[in-house]
């Protein structure tokens, strides 16, 4: 199990080697004050992007794409940042890469929820959810995994994580193998990808508790892996 | 499954919790961000924060313990009290909120809700209705922390915000807050039945099986209460074991309280 280090190894002092950089795109006004605390406290350090030359001065070892709400403004953003083509060549170069609820979303063709195309990096759509007894999906939920992988190490089958949304990317058939978890709200959806470095959650690790530190401890100690040459299992 | 979600509120002047909690051993127990902290190692499943401060320099003092409670307490926080614009609800989000809870601003204003809701996602705006029960049938909408009346139907007005962009309720019986009678099921059935989003029931809750009643009873998908946790009368688990010994899914916190 990933241990939950605290802020001592963020400084490098209590490490061996310095603490990873992750860089997490700033496109709108949410919540970032939970990332920044959480990813710091699992011995990150952070550096908020808000344009591509910030990415590029960076120089980070990861990036995060946070964001809530729906996929038009945020795409809009994005582009008035110009960062869309970064973020596509950040994903093609397989450099880790942590989508968070929109973050995720965004990987696909497009989203239903306004008609806004995405990155197009997975095969699949964004759609409401099915048969959902409740819109939006609020709450703690549990996330069922459908083949180990290292984002949950140390984490109990079908652990609660929080979750706020309408809409989940469909994966379409010929990517199924990037299925990592799945989630029953009505109908079961995809609450979390992984395929080699591109990894992404539907639920808020950053707000669920102590196995949502957990899994951005492990993401951290993916990306020191890959910064030390290990292949990440898909 | 979806849990249901037991939420405990706690009132904020001017960056202090007012009324009393059971945390005496706390190094300052009217400090929010460490009684939040303390609810969430207990197993809140979010926080509420209700700023009451009466000076607008409340304000500033506001945004620094949501931030320094974001920075404690890794569950959802919702923040209410005051907001009355787009940019008053983005300073409360940036400080680490993640919903904004809209009561009178948003009955004064009804846009406010769409407005709040296209910028921010309909997921980060609650709004909160204050509902007395009328001499005939159904509930009043009432405002200004139940001073005023408004007239407005509370069924209708849920309705109405629910379609403007509200992406959950927070309904609050004025009759029953602070009795300890239990919450008002009626009410909470006819708005969690007349919406599909969630609906937070708030207001009278005295024991573990008053948050049964709101759920199995008035079609709550989370319940919220002050004064039994402040008290010290029943502990978050009491309340969460009675909810799984009833059959309700929820989430069942590894630490003990």
């Amino acid at each position: 199990m990933t241990s939950v280090t605290g802020a001592t190894a963020a400084d490098g002092t209590a490490a061996t080697r310095p603490a990873p950089l992750v860089a997490v795109v700033d496109y709108g006004a949410g919540n970032l004050v939970s990332i920044d605390q959480a990813m710091t406290s699992v011995g990150a350090r952070i550096a908020f992007v808000r344009s591509a030359d910030e990415l590029a001065d960076a120089t980070a070892d990861a990036l995060i794409v946070p964001g809530v709400g729906a996929a038009g403004p945020a795409m809009e953003r994005l582009t008035e940042a110009g960062l869309v083509e970064p973020i596509r060549h950040w994903i093609a170069d397989d450099r880790p890469y942590l989508g968070i609820c929109l973050g995720l979303q965004l990987l696909f063709e497009g989203s239903d929820e306004d008609g806004a195309t995405t990155f197009g990096i997975l095969p699949g759509r964004t759609r409401r959810l099915v048969d959902a007894p409740t819109l939006p999906h609020i709450g703690w939920n549990q996330v069922e995994r459908r083949r180990p992988h290292p984002l949950f190490e140390g984490i109990a089958p079908a652990a609660d994580f929080y979750f706020v949304h309408s809409f989940a990317g469909a994966v379409a058939p010929e990517a199924a193998d990037a299925v990592a978890a799945e989630t029953t709200h009505g109908r079961p959806f995809v609450s979390a990808i992984a395929r080699g470095n591109l990894l992404g959650v539907q639920f808020h690790p950053e707000r669920s508790g102590d196995d949502g530190l957990r899994l951005l401890g492990n993401f951290a100690a993916l990306v020191r892996a890959h910064v030390d040459g290990v292949a990440v299992p898909a | 499954m979806l849990r249901r979600r037991v939420i405990p509120c706690l009132d904020v002047a001017n960056g202090r919790v007012v009324k009393g909690t059971r945390f005496v051993d706390l190094v300052d127990e009217g400090d929010p961000p460490e009684l939040a902290a303390r609810y969430a190692a207990e197993g809140a499943d979010e926080l509420v924060f209700l700023d009451i401060s009466a000076a607008p320099e409340g304000r500033g003092t506001l945004l620094e313990i949501v931030e320094r409670t974001a920075r404690r307490a890794f569950i959802p926080l919702t923040v209410g009290g005051g907001v009355r614009t787009v940019d008053e609800m983005r300073a409360v989000l940036r400080a680490g909120a993640d919903k904004v809870s809209l009561n009178t601003a948003a009955v004064a204003d009804p846009a406010l809700i769409t407005r709040c809701a296209a910028r921010f996602g309909r997921q980060a705006v609650v709004v909160a209705i204050d509902a007395r029960r009328t001499p005939g049938e159904g509930w009043e909408v009432l405002v200004r922390g139940g001073r005023d009346t408004t007239g407005l139907d509370a069924v209708g007005w849920a309705a109405s915000a629910v379609d403007l962009g509200a992406g959950e309720l927070l309904v609050t019986s004025i009759d029953r807050d602070g009795t300890q009678a239990g919450f008002d099921t009626d009410l909470l059935r006819a708005i969690s039945r007349a919406v599909e989003v969630p609906v937070i029931a708030s207001g009278g809750a005295a024991g573990p099986a008053d948050f049964v009643a709101a759920v199995v009873d008035g079609g709550a998908d989370a319940v919220l209460a002050a004064s039994i946790f402040h008290r010290g009368i029943h502990t978050i688990a009491e309340v969460k074991a009675a909810m799984a010994a009833a059959g309700l899914p929820v989430r069942l916190s590894p630490v003990a309280a």
